[in-house]
């Protein structure tokens, strides 16, 4: 439909439109008259495409676009919105009846999660019952306890040593696919008994709060929060997928406006940002030590706020602004919760199978080839130094293949006794600061391009083992005892 | 002795140049020999020296005030009047001559203290502007001085900003809208038609709204 643009009685946008219309000579794949009307409005993609296939005409059109801008007072694309608005108005009112609606109960509960007396404590409500109940000890805790514990350690791994034993006679082979790294033994378990729990519960929460309309009435909440550290509110969404997987969360970065609030995000996402993995292997480590859990939490939530704040500092470009549609909250609907669950489930779970395959494969050529031996040698000075025992530091080679293998490794660590509460801390700060997982390094370097991606991730290394350490040290030389 | 006319077109150019443009004085050569320049000089505006013209303090008050006066009169064509962009500095140029002695304040609160001219240029804060920031009732006002709960009808937008103004028009927050606004702290919320959107400060500075 075509709107017939009035303007001022001397001069009109439909005389503007008519004068380029005739100037324009190259093909577009859209109407002359819709060319025109971007040109008006200073749009930059017509413009420069207009400036390379209309020649010398260009230099007459924008003396066209520059006449009829000063016709008007405001922007011409004001203008436009205002005479498209009264065209919508008259149409309503012709096509559509309003009835008067009292304010509802959902409107009512909208506003209480909005207002921040009553918002905060619905927010802390949902991640205590969501996140901390329901995946972190339902879902890590007990179902991770079934499939570990029982099904694979009593059934499954006996049943598969048993065949491959008897299969193959090579005991380096055999190693291969059911020794201590094995990929069976460990690739799949780790895979399919810790990692795709842990997940599963953490989409299901996802899309459920999703689905309620809940996240931008959270946006809107911590606003002004993440203005202190560069980002809008909009930046909620990857943030909490974050907790999910921060891979999958630092593609999602995509949706922020600018440069500068993408690569902010995405620093936060690798460095301070825990992936469900994680926080279900921490919140194993940490669960029976709350004073612990508490430290741990306030230094990776202060080294959040800092890091972001100074990143904003140090990083050119326009402060962010924030707007939002807020939709009316609804009643999570079942077959969308479990669709997009199911979607996104599969889709992490082909993602990182096949890299937890190729790290056991890795980890077994690097024990074959007594590679590891020596890199791990090497990291164990480093993990002295921020006091830990010289075993942390396969778990922190092991870290680099996947976030969540490093922390796995330390569950196992701890399993055997061999950690103090202070230690516990500081491998946990380490493990959750510390560079990012291989797929979440492949995604910084494809997202930011290979100068950032990289740059964030030698910072992270070496700022990870600078908290560590101070951390290590502060706690130590206080005599904490945790 | 009178502040003329072209007296004060001179203290405008003046505090567009000095004040502005953060020039340290004019080059007084064009008008050496202009009756308004000896005008000014006795009055005390403007001191010349060594072929510069540059501000009194005296002076410098009353640029402000003529370009308050100027600027505050384009607002008044453009933003009630509806006088297109062409027009506007021509007739703003005789009307603020007679916006004297508290007239400009009265302008001033009916459009609820602008902040910048059509042509993005600030307008200089008169003593009302001041005070309005203690005492919030007027006609027109912003978006973010609203309370919470009312309900206004959008009167016009104020930036300069293309992507700020995209951004509102995308909400539909035009002048002309009923708009209610429903909280305040953290973020600005508020209800167009059926669709209620959060935004920042920023944003909702760029709003004004008559009061109904």
């Amino acid at each position: 439909m075509a709107i017939d643009y009035k303007g001022p009685v001397e001069y009109s946008i439909e005389l503007a439109i008519e004068k380029i219309c005739e100037l324009l000579k190259a093909g577009y794949f859209i109407s002359k008259r819709s060319v025109a009307l971007l040109l008006l409005q200073d749009d930059e993609e017509i413009k420069e495409m207009a400036r390379k296939s209309e020649g010398e005409a260009i230099n007459k059109i924008e003396e066209v676009v520059k006449e009829a801008k000063s016709h008007f007072a405001n922007p011409i694309t004001y203008e436009l919105a205002l005479e498209r608005q009264l065209e919508v108005k008259s149409i309503i009112e012709k096509a559509v009846k309003i009835k008067k609606e009292a304010i509802g109960a959902s409107e009512r509960l909208s506003q209480l999660t909005m207002n921040p007396i009553t918002g905060i404590p619905i927010l802390l409500f949902v991640l205590y019952w969501g996140l901390y109940k329901f995946v972190g000890q339902f879902g890590a805790g007990t179902v991770v306890d079934f499939l570990e514990g029982t099904l694979f350690e009593k059934y499954l791994n006996p049943f598969f040593i048993k065949i491959v034993t008897h299969i193959i006679p090579w005991r380096i082979l055999q190693e291969l696919f059911v020794g201590e790294y094995g990929v069976i033994t460990l690739g799949i378990r780790y895979a399919v008994a810790l990692i795709l729990p842990i997940v599963t519960f953490f989409f299901i929460v996802f899309s459920i709060i999703e689905d309620t309309g809940y996240l931008p009435r959270l946006a809107m909440l911590i606003d002004r929060i993440f203005k202190k550290i560069g980002l809008s509110g909009r930046a909620v969404i990857p943030m909490v997928l974050g907790f999910g997987c921060a891979t999958m969360a630092t593609m999602v970065t995509r949706t922020l406006p600018t440069k500068r609030e993408r690569i902010i995000a995405t620093m936060l996402l690798s460095l301070a940002v825990p992936c469900s993995a994680q926080m279900g292997v921490i919140l194993a480590l940490l669960g029976g030590n709350p004073k612990a859990m508490l430290i741990w939490a306030g230094i990776v939530g202060l080294i959040f706020l800092f890091v972001g704040y100074l990143t904003s500092k140090i990083l050119p470009g326009e402060r962010p602004s924030f707007y939002m549609e807020v939709p009316p909250l609804r009643m999570p609907n079942v077959s969308n919760v479990i669709t997009k669950t199911f979607a996104r489930v599969k889709w992490y779970f082909i993602e990182i199978l096949p890299l937890f395959l190729l790290a056991s494969i890795f980890i077994w050529l690097g024990m074959l080839l007594h590679m590891f031996d020596f890199i791990v040698g090497l990291l164990k000075k480093p993990v002295e130094l921020i006091g830990l025992p010289p075993e942390a530091s396969t778990a922190f080679l092991f870290g680099f293949f996947r976030r969540d293998y490093g922390a796995a490794g330390l569950y196992d660590l701890n399993k055997h006794g061999l950690l103090n509460g202070v230690q516990l801390v500081v491998s946990c700060v380490a493990l959750t600061l510390f560079l990012p997982c291989i797929a979440q390094f492949l995604m910084n370097i494809k997202e930011r391009g290979w100068k950032t991606g990289l740059g964030i991730s030698i910072f992270i290394l070496l700022f990870s083992f600078g908290v560590a350490y101070s951390v290590n040290f502060i706690l130590t030389k206080l005599g904490v005892i945790l | 002795m009178m502040l003329t006319d072209r007296g004060e077109e001179i203290l405008e150019a003046l505090w567009g140049e000095i004040i502005e443009k953060k020039n340290q004085a004019c080059d007084a050569s064009v008008l050496k020999d202009d009756e308004s320049i000896k005008n000014l000089t006795e009055l005390d505006y403007i001191e010349i020296k060594n072929n510069h013209i540059k501000l009194t303090s005296l002076g410098k008050e009353e640029a402000k005030n003529c370009v308050r006066r100027h600027r505050l009169a384009e607002r008044l064509f453009v933003d009630v009047l509806d006088i297109k962009k062409r027009l506007v500095h021509e007739a703003s140029c005789k009307f603020e001559h007679l916006l004297h002695k508290g007239l400009d304040e009265n302008v001033c609160i009916l459009l609820g203290h602008p902040r910048t001219c059509p042509h993005g240029r600030p307008i200089p804060e008169g003593d009302c502007c001041k005070d309005a920031k203690r005492i919030p009732k007027k006609l027109i006002m912003l978006l973010s001085e609203l309370e919470p709960g009312k309900k206004a009808t959008i009167s016009h937008l104020e930036t300069q900003d293309q992507a700020m103004l995209q951004k509102i028009i995308a909400i539909g927050a035009l002048p002309g809208a009923d708009i209610k606004l429903i909280q305040k702290f953290p973020s600005y919320v508020f209800q167009i038609g059926k669709s209620q959107f959060a935004v920042d400060k920023e944003l909702a500075s760029c709003i004004y709204v008559r009061v109904v």
